[in-house]
């Protein structure tokens, strides 16, 4: 094996290891099943009411609008990853051995592109049971597995990002509530055209409403495009949006990644976790 | 081997500073191929920073460090497969298990085989070496604080590498875990492949272990020697007592033997029961750091 394959391989090796560890412990098992439980008992209960006078059903709006949601989620698990391994020295672990951190990089992306897939899977199966109205045609996978692939380029490196700048788990927490907020104005639960435009044109801005009209598109008959921004799919203005934070996610990353990685050693480890257990008593 | 390739490690007048805290000064030391060097001190001494520095995780302030060759900040790949790194403590991959982990990381090594160093370790061998093997189907977070311990320096290992840096590598070892370490450590310079730093508060370790010691006390190496010179060094170290008419004497001197010699031409049988107490390592280290730490007192 040359060192250049060392890092691809022994990153390939990690995710699957990982990724194999997330469902074969009860805790991560009960968190796979948690969220889209929860997120198809909510289909469940809007399944029949009725957006305004359009014909549409809620549910058939936020299923794909969920999923897309979802994809979006793996920025958040990057980034709380990453700042546990940092807490408790994995990433240093990862500095300490050769072509390490490359390999946990490949190793991370892949264990959580795998353990999103198989939430998405568990959420769009029994989702796909309640709901009544979706178009699965030729054509719906295909656009499915772009948005899919496009999304996580997009917000992967993002998480990265996060998790690097906000270096414990305390701050992991702060994120949250503006990524919720997010949620919240991107047109997931209820169409985007009944919010104010000025709220609009912010979330817009955000990849996650355009990972949620791209399911949207995939998902749902063509008619069902009266209710978005311009009663349209805006393809080509979702692939520049999402495309423009790929670019952005992929320059940036790998440098905040560096800065931060430089700055680990035993002893900022074991100061983190000082103060870590300081909070506790 | 040419003489660059015999000196493992060089350290010329390395300083470290945070803000206007001095934390090492003017430390200059050397190590050779094969060497076990230990460095001693008390807490807060600067042992971590400096063994940091040379592992690469830190950024000197200034002066000049080599290791195996290279500036540990320009450190690439092939430098970092050459080097063990075992901290204070490692809590990481609590996941994993203990046979899986240490297999997977051997993989990171592979391309880094010489003719005269087979890389990696293989995991089986190297885990029934630190007495792991019937904890080697356990995740790593339900291991004890000794058994972690086995498998950090078991991971330093994995690589086979030249140069080892253990810090503290003791700490929460029972005796029979310290008794396998320092079997281990021997059988692996006696290799004559590998050199150690390792950095301890443990004299009894240092003095096993170490073919030469660096006692470092407030950012400063106070003394640099074997076990031998440093007891030397100290004047006044050596109690002879002894027992004449009756009454006992105790006597400290530097040349024990000359002493006891001019005792003997001056009193003859008169002397009865001659002890000579040799330096231990502990009264000289700590007669070292007692008078650094005087010296600076007045200095200040």
């Amino acid at each position: 094996m040359n060192p250049a394959t060392t890092a691809l391989r022994a990153g390939w090796t990690r995710g699957r290891i990982e990724l194999r560890q997330s469902f074969t412990n009860g805790a991560d098992l009960f968190a796979h099943f948690l969220w889209p439980g929860l997120m198809v008992a909510t289909m469940f209960f809007i399944r029949d009411m009725s957006f305004g006078t359009s014909g549409l059903l809620l549910g058939t709006l936020a299923l794909p609008s969920i999923l897309g949601m979802n994809v979006a989620t793996g920025m958040i698990s990057m980034s709380q990853q990453l700042t546990a391994d940092r807490e408790d020295g994995t990433l240093l672990r990862a500095k300490a051995t050769p072509h390490g951190m490359p390999a946990y990089l490949i190793g991370k992306v892949i264990s959580v592109s795998g353990s999103l897939l198989a939430d998405l899977v568990i959420f769009l199966v029994p989702g796909m049971l309640i709901v009544e109205g979706l178009r699965i045609g030729p054509g719906t996978w295909p656009t499915l597995g772009w948005v899919l692939v496009l999304g996580l380029v997009a917000t992967l490196p993002l998480g990265a990002v996060l998790g690097s700048a906000f270096a414990s788990a305390r701050a992991q927490g702060l994120i949250q509530l503006p990524y919720l907020a997010l949620i919240g104005i991107s047109g997931i639960f209820y169409p985007i055209t009944a919010l104010p435009e000025w709220l609009q044109w912010i979330a817009q801005v955000f990849p996650i409403y355009w990972m949620g009209l791209g399911m949207r598109s995939a998902l749902l008959p063509d008619s069902a495009a009266t209710v978005e921004i311009g009663e349209s799919w805006r393809h080509l203005e979702t692939v520049s949006v999402l495309g423009v934070w790929a670019v952005l996610g992929l320059l940036v990353a790998p440098v905040v990644l560096r800065r931060m990685a430089r700055g680990e050693s035993g002893s900022t480890v074991a100061a983190r976790r000082e103060r870590a257990l300081q909070r506790v008593q | 081997m040419t003489t660059d390739e015999k000196v493992v490690l060089e350290v010329d007048g390395l300083r470290m500073r945070y803000g206007s805290v001095d934390v090492l000064h003017d430390v200059t030391f050397q190590a050779r191929h094969g060497e076990v060097l230990a460095l001693l001190g008390p807490n807060g001494a600067g042992k971590t920073t400096t063994i940091e520095i040379l592992e690469g995780f830190r950024t000197r302030s200034q002066g000049q460090v080599k290791v195996l060759g290279t500036d540990p900040e320009h450190g690439d790949e092939r430098w970092r497969a050459r080097l063990g790194v075992v901290l204070q403590s490692w809590r990481d991959h609590g996941k994993w298990r203990v046979g899986e982990f240490l297999a997977h990381l051997g993989t990171y090594y592979a391309a880094y085989a010489t003719p005269r160093i087979q890389r990696p370790w293989n995991a089986d061998e190297l885990i029934k070496t630190v007495g792991l093997t019937e904890h080697a189907g356990k995740k790593l977070r339900t291991l004890s604080g000794g058994q972690r311990r086995r498998l950090d320096v078991a991971i330093g290992l994995v690589g086979r590498p030249e140069l080892l840096f253990l810090d503290e590598p003791t700490s929460s070892f029972d005796p029979q875990a310290r008794q396998m370490l320092h079997d281990l450590v021997r059988r692996l310079v006696g290799t004559g492949e590998t050199t150690v730093l390792l950095t301890t508060h443990d004299l009894a370790e240092a003095e096993k272990l170490a073919d030469r010691i660096l006692v470092l006390n407030g950012g400063r190496i106070i003394a640099d020697g074997t076990v031998g010179d440093l007891a030397q060094r100290i004047a006044g170290q050596d109690e002879v007592r002894w027992l004449r008419g009756g009454q006992r004497f105790v006597e400290r001197t530097t040349d024990s033997t000359a002493f006891a010699r001019e005792l003997f031409a001056r009193y003859g049988d008169d002397i009865q029961e001659l002890e000579v107490h040799r330096a231990s390592l502990e009264q000289t280290y700590l007669s070292l750091v007692h008078q650094a730490e005087s010296t600076l007192e007045v200095t200040r």
